[in-house]
């Protein structure tokens, strides 16, 4: 079992290192620097300003020079609020990007969950098309339009929820929740769906109804653990796909989260902003990733095996 | 005392094509203490009729249409959902074919073990367990404290089916319904469960109802049988009767296919037309990488014309080895001569044009045709391939190989999942045919047909062989079968030949003990009827890690300390019979006592 | 049993291919065939769109302004007065030509890549796919936005960029595919037969290989004009003076208190393509999953 987690924890290692690399070139190539911005800056402040945040090094030392205060833990400092280092910002962002993930999964793996688990049960019944065809509104209809439709009927017209904000007024998270989640409780809905059929179809689910166990047993007790291994393995790239979603549901309803962060530091070519954020999310992506495909390899007992557990 | 009484029970399935009346009005009972078999091929019905008694076919599409089938005095046809639900796993119980997918792969053994014992009764757990550790030590489990919290997957197929008795009797039920049991497992390990099964039945003095698609299988069992032919009961009677003195044509056939005799020997011509020697073929298994010989050691000679039968069981190697010579898998290390040239080293041209010689049939018709292909494409291919037709004669080519494997012409454009079983299997010999090979590997041929196709195709490939003068191997791991088409007989075990010879004697006075377990493990009806079932013990050995010595000993009635320290190798003995035992001569002694 | 011998080929009656039995129950799927003319439809406006606009595609009339349908205005017009079908249509074009052009690129690399892995296996295979393996592990969506954001916005480098988080998952299920295929038995017959291994490619695997990645290229197609659209509408996708619906969509939010329609319309362009896309999708998923009468 160790053996495999160590295995992948080492693969992940060249992952994360070619996404600093890569990340560090990339943003460096881009035309403009951060200070070439709004007002025009005469050239020895230009200048001064350079060699203090070390743009006048060469690339290569510039990029060793990183490499270390990563090493140390320091993200350096933000290019566009002077005097607040990245690790600030991102500490700032980091708690309410994740509780709004949060929910959101939670929305996912709950309704997407059950959804898909009841339309099984039934297939090609009303049961089953209800759930399923919710559930491709939700995969066909983008958050940025999801969004803003739920904002425009239940926080202007019929005036139920807040359009904006984060913990300020109660009520105000439920939005975003859905919003973000419910193209992914679309997802599981379909995984789970698509799950729970195939293993209803395999033969010792026919032993256990021949054991004389109810319907409701055989599903819960035998159908589900072999049902649910795609979600399960599916939660990795979720989180993904949560973050990234984060950016534009945290533009529509405001919520100063580490997405919306992210996204304006790209507009405004911050660096050590850019660089440390994407540094960031990209290692949680990378081990959550780890931790599902150790989940659901866990959950087959054929895998299980595998890593010695005889 | 009639333990269920079934009268005129009707069910039907509604599919694309129309309602389809899987069970048309079948009657039959079964005694307490008595072991009923239902026999019959697929699409008899004999698996519906059983599954309905206790509602475990989707009533959607299925319907139950008619018909009463009393179980101590009630109708299980009319019983509710709840009531079902009671008789289920606690006083009737049911065991399936495929003991892999039949348990589930995510719990543990003892866990779905307890399972029906504590759902119907009260236990406490520890009760459970208990229990449920005795039981596995009747089915004979040898370890039963740890095979409780193992998975599934870490069975053999044996051992899993023994797990699912278990389970079926853990509650003490009055009537235990098997459903082919034994069709998924090796022959040897066939006969330790059918004996399994039949000890336990007359120790808690049950009923049972076997049902299998083999006659021959349940031979020495059944107490009455009942032969089912597309949903209707053709025949009936106690298994005396049956065996002996059966009336209908559809019984005859039935019992025509198990094998009574072996032919006689040909007066064979020794021409070497294939040498094999020292081959090995070796793989690495992905995880372990730990080699697995899959064929450790083998060397023998395929004559011109002949036909010869290579028999085992899983594990023996038997497969690897056709797809040796025929260079699909690549070999390990060994020689394998074709015509007098190395066939192991050949490449581009000179492969091809051996490959014209050299064919090859498949087990599965399915998969070995080309599904997006017509019959056209899949025959016309090896023709124009080596060019022993142009563009404008291989239409007739085509049409003369369809009718020289019985396929009618007119069905020349259509695709393979438009025919049965069998027709496949004649487009598969036809495409085999088309370059007039010498030599042709059959694996497993008839293995996926009905019983009384298999006869059909093997009669078929033996017509057409002999005709063309063709050499043929049929890899198998039915002895009953093969001994009656076959001129010679290679027994393989654990990668290696064990014993080879003329067929008729190998059938008759086998000198390997292997060979005479398996024999002993062939249900036949040339054996006095009081003689039951003689098992090998213990389990086949892994490819991946085999015993020191001679690779059966473990199992072996008549082992020495010699045969674990060193490994026999192939000696003639008697006329052109070779074994691979020390102990050959104790063996052909006692074995031709009994056979006398 | 037919009685009578034919001697001509073609007397006798033609099978029923898989490929026909599949469009069979593809067309029985009313939600498939919904969507198959849907996206037909569509597609077919969107190449004709320069001739039949009912207005041009810059003609602003500043003093309209924002009106909501109407009847020279059949979907209403935006803040600058442009007509809002007219610019449906053209953000359709361009919207379903990132769609399937950068659906292309991922099929062709992907097919390639994965049918090599495949077939030749071995050493070859591994690193093929280890290859694979690692960029998959990377997080493309921030990778992208990056790109976009450093490299400007150019179509061009969209549809390279979308491609080339695509073609992975497209080489690794033409990859398993021919593995297994591979396996099967009809393959070794046709090496046994002695065929060269190009026309074994040619005529057993890839036909047969073909189904899910027919699937999984109409589920694609939905995915990338998604991702078009988030990006468009972050501001890191397609540029004035073009369109996309992404883009519509962004402005529409932007002022959906006052103008619903202009969220509402271009939403419902988009929502009903992928709609359509995803139930084909489903759909041929369906009709080709199911290996017909193995019995």
């Amino acid at each position: 079992m160790w053996r495999f987690v160590s295995y992948r924890l080492l693969q992940a290692i060249p992952v994360i290192l070619v996404v600093i690399t890569a990340t560090f070139f990339l943003v460096r190539m881009a035309p403009g620097g951060p200070f070439d911005g709004e007002k025009a800056v005469m050239p020895e402040v230009k200048a001064a300003l350079e060699a203090q945040y070390r743009l006048d090094l060469p690339v290569s030392q510039q990029y060793l020079s990183y490499l270390g205060d990563l090493a140390r833990g320091d993200f350096g400092p933000s290019f566009k609020y002077p005097g607040r280092s990245v690790n600030e910002l991102i500490a700032a962002g980091l708690p309410v990007t994740a509780e709004l993930g949060l929910y959101a999964l939670l929305v996912a793996l709950v309704i997407g969950g059950l959804a898909g688990v009841i339309a099984s049960l039934k297939p090609n019944t009303a049961q089953d098309y209800l759930p399923m065809s919710a559930a491709m509104i939700g995969i066909c209809m983008p958050s940025f339009l999801l969004g803003p439709m739920l904002l425009l009927v239940f926080g202007i017209y019929l005036d139920w929820l807040p359009v904006s904000g984060w913990g300020d007024t109660p009520g105000d998270k439920i939005l975003p929740a859905i919003t973000l989640g419910s193209s992914y409780a679309a997802y599981i809905a379909r995984l789970s769906r698509a799950g729970m059929l195939e293993v209803m179809s395999q033969d010792y689910i026919r032993t256990a109804r021949a054991k004389g166990l109810p319907e409701w047993q055989v599903v819960t007790r035998h159908a589900l653990r072999g049902g649910m291994i795609p979600v399960v393995a599916f939660l990795g790239p979720a989180f993904a796909g949560l973050l990234s979603g984060s950016f534009v549901v945290e533009t529509i309803f405001q919520i100063p989260g580490l997405g919306r962060f992210y996204v304006q530091a790209a507009f405004n070519r911050d660096y050590t902003m850019i660089l440390g954020t994407t540094v960031f999310l990209s290692t949680l992506i990378v081990l959550f990733n780890l931790l599902s495909d150790i989940l659901a390899a866990w959950m087959n007992p054929r895998l299980r095996a595998q890593f010695g557990d005889n | 005392m009639a333990l269920l009484e079934v009268s005129d029970l009707k069910v039907s399935f509604v599919t694309r094509m129309g309602t389809n009346r899987a069970v048309d009005g079948i009657s039959f009972t079964v005694d307490t203490g008595k072991i009923t078999a239902i026999i019959g091929e697929s699409g008899s019905g004999k698996s519906v009729a059983c599954y309905s008694l206790l509602g475990l076919i989707p009533q959607p599409p299925g319907s139950i249409d008619g018909g009463t089938a009393l179980f101590n005095g009630k109708d299980l046809l009319k019983a509710s959902e709840a009531q079902l639900r009671e008789i289920r796993g606690r006083d009737i119980a049911m065991i399936f074919q495929d003991p892999m997918t039949c348990l589930n792969p995510y719990m543990t053994v003892g866990k779905q073990l307890v399972e029906p014992l504590c759902f119907h009764k009260q236990v406490s757990k520890e009760q459970a367990k208990q229990r449920a550790l005795e039981l596995l030590e009747e089915v004979g489990i040898r370890e039963p404290e740890s095979t409780f919290d193992c998975f599934p997957h870490q069975f053999s197929g044996g051992m899993r089916q023994r797990v699912m008795i278990a389970m079926a009797l853990i509650n003490e039920p009055k009537l235990l319904i098997a459903d082919e049991p034994t069709t998924a497992l090796d022959v040897t390990i066939q006969a330790q469960i059918l004996k399994l099964i039949g000890e336990l039945q007359s120790k808690r003095d049950i009923g049972v109802i076997f049902i299998s698609h083999d006659l021959a299988v349940v031979a020495d069992i059944a107490d009455q049988i009942v032969v089912m032919q597309e949903g209707k009961i053709v025949e009936g009677g106690d298994s005396e009767h049956i065996f002996h003195h059966a009336e209908h044509p559809y019984t005859q056939k039935l019992l025509s296919a198990i094998p009574a005799d072996s032919k006689a020997p040909m007066p064979g011509k020794q021409e070497p037309l294939v040498q094999v020697s020292d081959l090995c073929t070796w793989f690495s298994d992905t995880k372990t990488r730990e080699p697995v010989k899959a064929v450790n050691g083998v060397s023998f000679d395929i004559n011109r014309g002949e036909v010869l039968g290579l028999v085992g069981e899983s594990g023996s190697g038997k497969s690897t080895i056709g797809r040796s010579i025929l260079r699909l898998v690549p070999v390990t290390s060994g020689e394998v001569s074709f015509d007098g040239t190395q066939v192991t080293a050949l490449e581009g041209r000179v492969l091809k044009d051996m490959r014209r010689r050299m064919q090859i049939i498949f087990q599965d018709p399915f998969a070995s045709l080309n599904p997006r292909m017509t019959v056209y494409d899949t025959l016309a291919e090896p023709l124009l391939l080596h060019g022993l037709e142009n563009r404008k004669s291989v239409a007739a080519g085509v049409l003369k190989l369809m009718d020289d494997v019985g396929l009618a012409r007119s069905f020349v454009r259509k695709y393979p999942h438009e025919f049965s079983g069998g027709q496949r299997q004649r487009i598969a010999i036809g495409r085999a045919l088309a370059t007039r090979p010498e030599f042709i590997v059959a694996d497993e041929p008839v293995s996926a047909l009905d019983v009384t196709i298999q006869a059909q195709i093997l009669e078929l490939m033996k017509n057409l062989t002999s005709q063309l003068g063709t050499a043929l191997m049929i890899i198998t791991h039915n002895f009953g079968i093969i001994a009656r088409y076959a001129d010679r007989l290679n027994v393989m075990y654990a990668g290696k030949i064990r014993e080879s010879g003329n067929a008729e004697q190998v059938y008759l006075r086998p000198r390997h003990p292997y060979t005479v377990g398996l024999l002993n493990s062939v249900p036949r009806l040339d054996r006095p009827a009081t003689e039951r079932l003689d098992p090998i013990e213990g389990e086949i050995p892994d490819p991946g890690n085999l015993p020191s010595g001679c690779a059966f000993k473990p199992r072996c009635r008549w082992a020495t300390v010699e045969c674990e320290l060193t490994e026999p190798v192939l000696e003639q003995v008697e006329g052109r019979q070779m074994v691979a035992c020390f102990e050959s001569k104790s063996v052909s002694d006692s074995v031709g006592i009994v056979l006398q | 049993m037919a009685t009578q011998t034919i001697t001509d080929i073609t007397e006798a009656e033609q099978g029923t291919s898989l490929w026909r039995d599949a469009w069979l129950r593809l067309r029985k799927n009313r939600l498939a065939v919904f969507g198959l003319t849907v996206l037909v439809v569509f597609i077919f406006i969107a190449l004709i769109t320069p001739w039949i606009a009912p207005y041009s595609y810059e003609t602003q009339n500043l003093d309209l302004g924002a009106t909501g349908p109407s009847a020279e205005h059949w979907l209403g017009t935006d803040i600058f007065g442009r007509d809002l079908m007219t610019q449906i249509m053209y953000g359709g074009r361009i919207s379903l030509m990132v769609g399937f052009v950068a659906t292309a690129v991922a099929l062709v690399i992907g097919i390639a890549w994965g049918a090599i892995a495949g077939y030749v296996g071995g050493r070859v295979d591994a690193v093929m796919m280890r290859f694979v393996d690692i960029l998959y592990a990377l997080p493309f969506m921030i990778f992208i936005v990056l790109l976009m954001v450093v490299f400007g916005r150019n179509i061009l480098l969209l549809f390279l960029a979308i491609g080339a988080v695509e073609w992975l998952t497209m080489a690794r299920i033409m990859r398993s595919q021919v593995q297994a295929l591979r396996q099967q038995e009809f393959v070794e017959a046709a090496i046994s037969l002695g065929l060269p291994p190009a026309t074994i490619i040619r005529r057993h695997l890839i036909p047969n290989a073909l189904g899910p990645i027919i699937v999984y290229t109409t589920l694609t197609i939905p995915g990338v004009m998604l991702f078009e659209a988030f990006l468009s509408f972050l501001g890191l996708g397609i540029q004035p003076p073009q369109t996309s619906w992404g883009l519509l969509i962004s402005y529409g939010a932007e002022t959906m208190e006052e103008f619903p329609w202009l969220l509402i319309f271009p939403g419902l362009a988009l929502t009903l393509t992928l709609f359509s896309l995803n139930f084909l999708g489903d759909g041929l998923r369906d009709a080709l999953d199911v290996r017909s009468s193995k019995d």
